[in-house]
């Protein structure tokens, strides 16, 4: 064999490494690449969420138009939409169609304000009210960008006469831009510059405080039985095959199984915090299992050696010195375990999740929206303008999961042991 | 509300129960003389009272409705005998919601049912007023009689601790039984349901059906009542997601695990792992969200303009079918079910390719073979085993993936190998039909159960081979 052949081999070999290296970079770029295009596409859609435009406008409360004897049948909408008219200077036309495409540009909550400031104080009757609220959705988007000229008018939502109104109202300062604060305070809404996500969050909230006070005493309990109790033998062996097989069972089944066992057997309410946070719980119980008896497998044996031969019962070797040295990794185990429940969906659309609630839960056990069901809901909405709410609404919960996930790390890292 | 002042009231007294116990032990006999420390005999006197009266309680609290209900129904009155099944359910439900106070539906009642229905509210909340009574008045005894039982047993050579200890120990084994419990409850709610299913609809039609058209079985009128439930079409479609999503996550999560734990500094492994945690953190709407309304729009646009450039030449029915390919394909749900199980596979990968011992590559290396060679001669067959079993373990998340499928996949069944067709699966079918209106007697309902256990059953067994393969392979080197 020359030495030239032998170079040439090698050279080959050498080649075949650096192409397999670059693959192993190449696996890695294509991983991260979706992560950023993932959270860039949901930031980039999502940002203009939390920014919004409110117009402060003055209605001049005509008696003769409102019908004092039914307060709530009067359409104050549409006054305070020739208002604006007159405001800009527009003549409106004989069947009123300029005062009704003026009041499509703001918020069906001016009327709402309207009525509840009457209610209060019927003399406002006559005079002249400034209020300040939302534009409605369509403006907004034009505000934004999203609703352009150049696209034509059978296409958009917008006139071209309403495009003009709403730049000259925002030329002379009667529209403003701000930070959406009702996007954080307020909650479901079938008008989009009224929705936010506050209903959700409170509901997420609930259903996950439901999900913990049972998964987490339930599964550490477990895990403290079967590593330091049980009897080691058939018994606990299947138990461990069958919870590493129910830790891997896809989520919609628990859906189904909450369907059937608690609001078909037990009646529980449907759409409730209470029955999702049980789904959650029995969804949750498997891997909070799995890592509360790996972090106990981690302690070391001389740990329960010295406790019992202090004269320690085994109870008290385990609840007073091997359960609180796991106990770091027991909670890192919880909270991802939480986090996870937090962002699953599927098994709460089987319990009945996606009905349209506005408002704050009452209670644990009366309708309640929670964010990832928002979420898909509102993806599923007609009206542009849930797009961006959508990938806002996004962005708080994944805000809120990388919270958790953090103080997972946090925990881990500050608190764990290495024997 | 008087189930929650109950539950506090029984939780006071257990305490002052506690201290009590705990004085009389004390009392008895100077502490070093005592079997036990004194407050396990508080304890011990404490759980005597406490637990059996709260799980009446609690019992009744989850069952105590139903239990109602059923007792309700026992004997309809004559107006109701003779009502549809959907009027008789208003009917009850009405009777419970009068009952309970809250406003029933808007229903017009003829007057006889109006009566029949006024009798039976009546009924029912006496029925509640009385099991509610009977229920605390239970819990009371269980409490009272609990504590005279343990009370005059207090005494110094009373093994206090040895009891409390079988009191816990009784608790966790009630903890553990819950895991076990869960498998029984999803295999005994799927497998009722789906008999029932399987009752009007034959097993091998819905397993070897070409034919799924659930939709039609809305009305019994109609002429093609009965619909048709062949799933065949389901399982195609959830396959071809699963193949494509393969397709993406296999090779990318497996050269990430053999470049993380082969190639990669420790400080370059420290920040990659995590960042790939994040991905595999993202909750599956989120990724549905991004199908739906990124990747399936970016594909549409891009299969559009081959399209456009194909026709009118010499491939000009292919340029035509790819212009009115739409956002809803099994690519775009496949594609990205890809990107969500690249970290699955990954971590799963890297922790078999781990376990490797080092000596196999140390062996390697010593006869001149490259890291790339040792990789794929000497590692990955030794890793093979595990690495399959992580593809299982994909395979099976791939199946059950909900939220992905129904955001993007479409909801056409048809059996197609076409990655750019829309496709429907057995998942966003079960969410298709459990989201709409529900009648628990409708073969169109109960068709989800079947879909549900056969999804069970198959992703049960894909699990129990990957496990037993993971393991196997683990005891190999050790």
């Amino acid at each position: 064999m020359t030495d030239q052949a032998q170079d040439a081999r090698l050279r080959k070999r050498h080649a075949a490494e650096s192409r397999f290296r670059w693959y192993g970079r190449l696996a890695i770029a294509i991983a991260l690449g979706f992560l950023v295009i993932l959270l860039g596409r949901v930031v980039q859609q999502g940002y203009t969420a939390f920014w919004t435009h409110s117009i402060t406008t003055s209605v001049y409360l005509d008696p003769a138009r409102i019908d004092r004897t039914d307060l709530e049948g009067n359409n104050f909408d549409y006054i305070a939409g020739g208002d604006l008219l007159k405001r800009l200077g527009v003549k409106d036309d004989e069947l009123g169609l300029a005062s009704g495409e003026a009041m499509d540009l703001v918020s069906r909550d001016l009327g709402f304000q309207i009525l509840d400031r009457i209610k209060k104080d019927p003399s406002l009757i006559g005079k002249t009210v400034t209020l300040t609220v939302p534009v409605k959705a369509n403006a907004d988007l034009y505000y934004k960008g999203e609703i352009k000229r150049s696209t034509p008018a059978a296409d958009r939502k917008l006139t071209d006469r309403q495009m003009a109104w709403l730049d000259r109202l925002k030329a002379d300062g009667t529209v403003k831009g701000h930070f959406n604060s009702a996007f954080f305070t307020r909650s479901d809404s079938t008008e989009p510059e009224q929705a936010g996500v506050l209903g959700a969050v409170v509901g997420s909230a609930l259903m996950l405080l439901v999900a913990a006070l049972i998964a987490v005493p339930v599964g550490v309990l477990a895990a403290v039985w079967l590593e330091e109790f049980s009897p080691k033998g058939r018994l606990s062996g299947f138990i461990e095959v069958n919870i590493n097989n129910l830790a891997a069972v896809p989520s919609i089944v628990y859906g189904l199984l909450g369907l059937v066992l608690f609001i078909n057997w037990l009646g529980f309410p449907r759409s409730a915090p209470l029955t999702g946070g049980l789904v959650l719980a029995l969804m949750s119980l498997p891997t909070i299992i799995i890592a509360t008896r790996a972090s106990l497998k981690a302690v070391p044996p001389s740990i329960r050696e010295a406790a019992l031969g202090m004269g320690a019962s085994r109870t008290q070797t385990v609840f007073h010195h091997v359960l609180p040295q796991a106990m770091p990794g027991v909670m890192t185990g919880v909270i991802l375990s939480l986090a996870h429940a937090l962002g699953e969906t599927a098994p709460l659309l089987m319990i009945g999740m996606v009905a349209f609630t506005p408002g704050l839960p009452e209670s644990l056990s009366s309708a309640a929206s929670v964010l990832p069901v928002q979420v898909y809901l509102w993806e599923n909405a007609a009206e542009a303008a849930f797009h961006e709410r959508t990938a806002g609404a996004i962005m708080v919960l994944l805000l809120f999961m990388i919270v958790m996930n953090s103080a997972a790390v946090i925990l881990r890292r500050r608190f764990e042991k290495r024997w | 509300m008087s189930f929650t002042l109950a539950l506090a009231v029984l939780l006071a007294f257990s305490a002052g129960v506690y201290v009590l116990g705990r004085r009389r032990a004390v009392a008895q006999a100077p502490a070093e003389t005592l079997h036990s420390l004194p407050g396990y005999y508080g304890t011990w006197v404490a759980l005597w009272t406490g637990v059996p009266a709260a799980l009446i309680l609690v019992l009744f609290l989850t069952a105590g409705p139903r239990l109602g209900e059923a007792l309700l129904s026992a004997d309809p009155p004559s107006a109701v005998a003779t009502l549809p099944a959907e009027t008789a359910q208003a009917f009850w439900s009405d009777a419970q919601a009068l009952a309970d106070g809250k406003t029933p539906s808007n229903i017009q009642w003829t007057p006889e049912q109006r009566a029949a229905l006024d009798a039976k509210a009546q009924q029912a909340r006496s029925f509640n007023a009385f099991s509610g009574i009977a229920a605390i008045a239970l819990a009371a005894v269980l409490a009272l009689g609990g504590f005279l039982l343990a009370w005059p047993r207090v005494a110094p050579t009373l093994r206090a601790r040895n009891r409390v200890e079988g009191w816990i120990n009784l608790a966790l084994m009630a903890c553990s039984a819950a895991a076990v419990l869960t498998t029984v409850g999803i295999v005994a709610s799927l497998l009722y349901e789906a008999l029932r299913f399987f009752a009007s609809v034959s097993p091998i039609d819905f397993l070897f059906g070409l034919q799924w058209q659930p939709q039609i079985a809305m009305r019994d009128d109609q002429v093609a009542a009965k619909g048709a439930f062949g799933a065949v079409p389901l399982f195609a479609g959830t396959f071809l997601v699963m193949i494509i999503a393969m397709c993406v996550a296999a090779p990318v999560g497996l050269f990430c695990a053999i470049y993380l734990s082969e190639y990669a500094r420790p400080l370059t492994r420290g920040v990659i792992k995590p960042l790939l945690e994040i991905l595999a953190g993202v909750p599956t709407v989120v990724y549905g969200f991004f199908a739906a309304l990124t990747v399936g729009p970016l594909f549409r646009g891009f299969f559009n303009y081959i399209g456009s450039w194909l026709a009118e030449g010499p491939l000009d029915p292919l340029g035509q079918y790819l212009m009115g390919v739409q956002n809803e394909m099994a690519l775009t749900a496949g594609v990205v079910m890809g990107i969500m199980l690249i970290p699955y596979i990954s971590s799963l990968s890297d922790d078999v390719i781990n376990a490797v011992p080092q000596t196999l590559r140390d062996g390697s290396y010593a006869m001149g073979a490259t890291k790339s060679e040792t990789v794929k001669r000497v590692i990955l067959p030794a890793a093979l085993p595990g690495i399959m079993g992580a593809m299982l373990l994909a395979i099976s998340r791939a199946v059950g993936e909900t939220m992905i499928v129904t955001m993007a996949a479409g909801s056409q069944a048809r059996i197609t190998a076409n990655p750019l067709d829309s496709v429907t699966t057995v998942t966003r079918q079960m969410v298709e039909i459990l989201t709409g209106d529900q009648e628990f007697d409708s073969p169109r309902t109960l068709a989800a159960f079947g879909l549900g256990l056969t999804l069970f059953a198959v992703t049960l067994a894909l699990n129990v081979i990957a496990l037993r393969i993971v393991q196997k392979y683990r005891q190999a080197y050790d």
